[in-house]
């Protein structure tokens, strides 16, 4: 459980730590459509090039990242698969009478793969080097402008805090109710998959149960500060956007302008 | 059943940043039949212990033997639960683990899940919520509808139907009213003298280590730095001071007591009756003079 990143925050002091989080937000959400614009060898090996380049910019472990991932990574295995064995195209590279395997399918499989990674990787790296609050607050300044089209902006990203917030709480919890019934002799880790199953409920009850209790006493405790939403409220973190944040949007659009040219 | 700790030390996260070493070269050992507590400041290993008591954790290094049963870091899952049944752990804030439709097919879920009929299950099942003290009316009700001192109680009775050998409690009367904490701490006292049933208390509370255990180890940042009767341990309030840790207060009260009439009672009183009626016996005793 403790090898999880969804939603962990690394603190640290590297570039992409400073950066402010609306330019950190910006860039990922502008680099995630420019990944669909690779559509060559090239072009998918600079995102990887790229991506590795701002893995080592925040000093972030390679290691850390594909072991917090391994489940994603599992995932992207099985897609990487399922392209090779079933899409059709191109040269036939094995033929095994049954099982064909064609160029253009381990060609996809590949980039598939690596647009995921790119993906998974950009978006951790971004929760794991910016705190939540940091995110929510980036991201509240950020939609402002839809408040115009009554979007309750002040609403979505207080929920999503709260949602990030409660990642690590529901996590320990879990940890701690698969212990206490792991000590009555109940067994998740091993046995056939059936009995496997079976062994959630007891988890999956009692941690219900708790997430709905938390959520009543959250809501007292914020009913009782006399929250009211969004209205009028001021900042005690103010965001401040420095030369960094220009220049790493800038980077991004060298980028792009290379993808483009790597295209065929 | 002994409890030897060899060694010990764990660390949490291993190979991630946030790796954080929790126990170093802890030796421990718990005999058979013994009261044994376990009191530190917050943060200071308690709990990290007491899941290698029933091979929840593993160590990282050393080795705990458990009966017959030696866990080390390479021993696999399915080795460890045999080792679950004799050790029964009762968590801080049990009654977070209840799930069952009923409270008493909830406590029979660990007997079954280590292979007793069902019938038999039941039958201890009903046996241990009379003797935690619940009434029969609260059998098929959902544990969800209790109180939270019953819920308390249906948990412990959960863990007792599996009829272990060591009883493992951290923080059992946490939350509780006086008069719930007293029963449940005179509960397991009772099994303890009765039952010859091992207990091993982790707790923050001087007061019951002083009244019910034989044993207390301390530990301190990791460490287990003192472990010995009560009397050596609430002997010295400097060296458990160093620890961030107090005496009892009615060592207190006796140390205070004494420096003010300008006499040594002679012995250190744990609990309140003991100072009652060690102070009998001196008042009569200058009565007579």
């Amino acid at each position: 459980m403790t090898k999880m990143i969804f939603g962990r925050f690394l603190p640290g002091d590297s570039f992409v730590h400073k950066m402010d989080p609306r330019a950190k937000l910006l860039f990922v959400f502008i680099f995630i459509i420019a990944v669909f614009i690779a559509n060559s060898t090239w072009s998918y090996a600079a995102l990887l090039v790229i991506t590795l380049l701002i893995m080592l910019m925040s000093k972030i472990k390679l290691r850390y990242l594909i072991n917090g991932l391994k489940p994603v990574l599992i995932l992207m295995v099985f897609t990487l698969l399922l392209h090779v064995f079933f899409t059709k195209g191109g040269a036939l590279v094995v033929d095994f009478g049954w099982v064909n395997i064609y160029e253009e399918g381990i060609r996809q499989g590949i980039f598939i793969s690596v647009r995921f990674l790119v993906l998974v990787f950009i978006t951790s790296i971004l929760t794991l080097t910016t705190s939540p609050i940091a995110i929510t607050d980036g991201l509240e300044i950020l939609l402002s402008p839809f408040k115009k089209v009554k979007l309750p902006v002040h609403e979505l990203a207080l929920m999503m805090s709260i949602a990030l917030r409660f990642i690590p709480t529901l996590m320990d919890e879990t940890d701690k109710i698969m212990k206490a019934q792991m000590a009555r002799g109940s067994d998740l880790t091993t046995g056939p998959v059936k009995d496997r199953v079976k062994a959630v409920v007891p988890l999956l009850i009692p941690l219900f149960v708790s997430a709905f209790k938390r959520a009543e006493d959250l809501a007292t405790a914020m009913e009782v500060r006399g929250y009211r939403g969004g209205e009028g409220r001021t900042r005690y973190r103010l965001l401040k956007w420095t030369m960094r944040d220009t220049l790493a949007l800038l980077a991004l659009l060298v980028m792009i302008a290379i993808l483009v040219l790597l295209r065929n | 059943m002994d409890i030897k700790l060899q060694k010990v030390s764990y660390r949490y996260g291993m190979g991630t940043p946030f790796e954080k070493r929790a126990l170093y070269d802890v030796d421990l050992h718990i005999r058979s039949g013994s009261y044994q507590a376990i009191i530190g400041h917050t943060g200071s290993g308690k709990s990290t212990i007491l899941q290698h008591l029933n091979a929840l954790l593993k160590p990282t290094e050393g080795q705990v033997q458990i009966g017959d049963a030696i866990i080390e870091r390479k021993k696999k899952p399915k080795d460890l639960r045999p080792v679950r049944q004799k050790v029964g752990i009762v968590f801080q804030f049990p009654e977070h683990q209840l799930f069952e439709e009923t409270v008493l097919k909830d406590v029979m879920f660990g007997p079954m899940n280590f292979g007793v009929e069902e019938a038999e299950a039941e039958q201890r099942a009903r046996n241990m919520l009379t003797l935690v003290g619940l009434p029969e009316t609260v059998l098929e009700k959902s544990p969800f509808d209790l109180s939270g001192g019953q819920m308390r109680r249906v948990a412990i009775a959960g863990v007792l139907a599996m009829q272990p050998e060591v009883i493992v409690l951290d923080e059992p009367t946490a939350g509780l009213d006086p008069r719930g904490r007293q029963e449940i701490m005179e509960l397991f006292y009772r099994l303890h003298k009765e039952q010859n049933l091992t207990m091993i208390l982790v707790t923050h509370s001087m007061e019951d280590a002083a009244r019910y255990a034989d044993q207390i180890a301390i530990m301190h940042e990791g460490r287990c730095v003192l472990n010995g009767t009560p009397r050596d341990i609430f002997s010295d309030s400097e060296q458990l001071a160093a620890y961030r840790l107090e005496v009892p207060r009615i060592i207190q009260f006796q140390k205070q007591l004494e420096a003010r009439i300008g006499l040594s009672l002679g012995e250190l009183c744990l609990t309140e009756e003991q100072l009652v009626r060690v102070l009998s016996r001196v008042v009569k005793e200058r009565e007579a003079q």
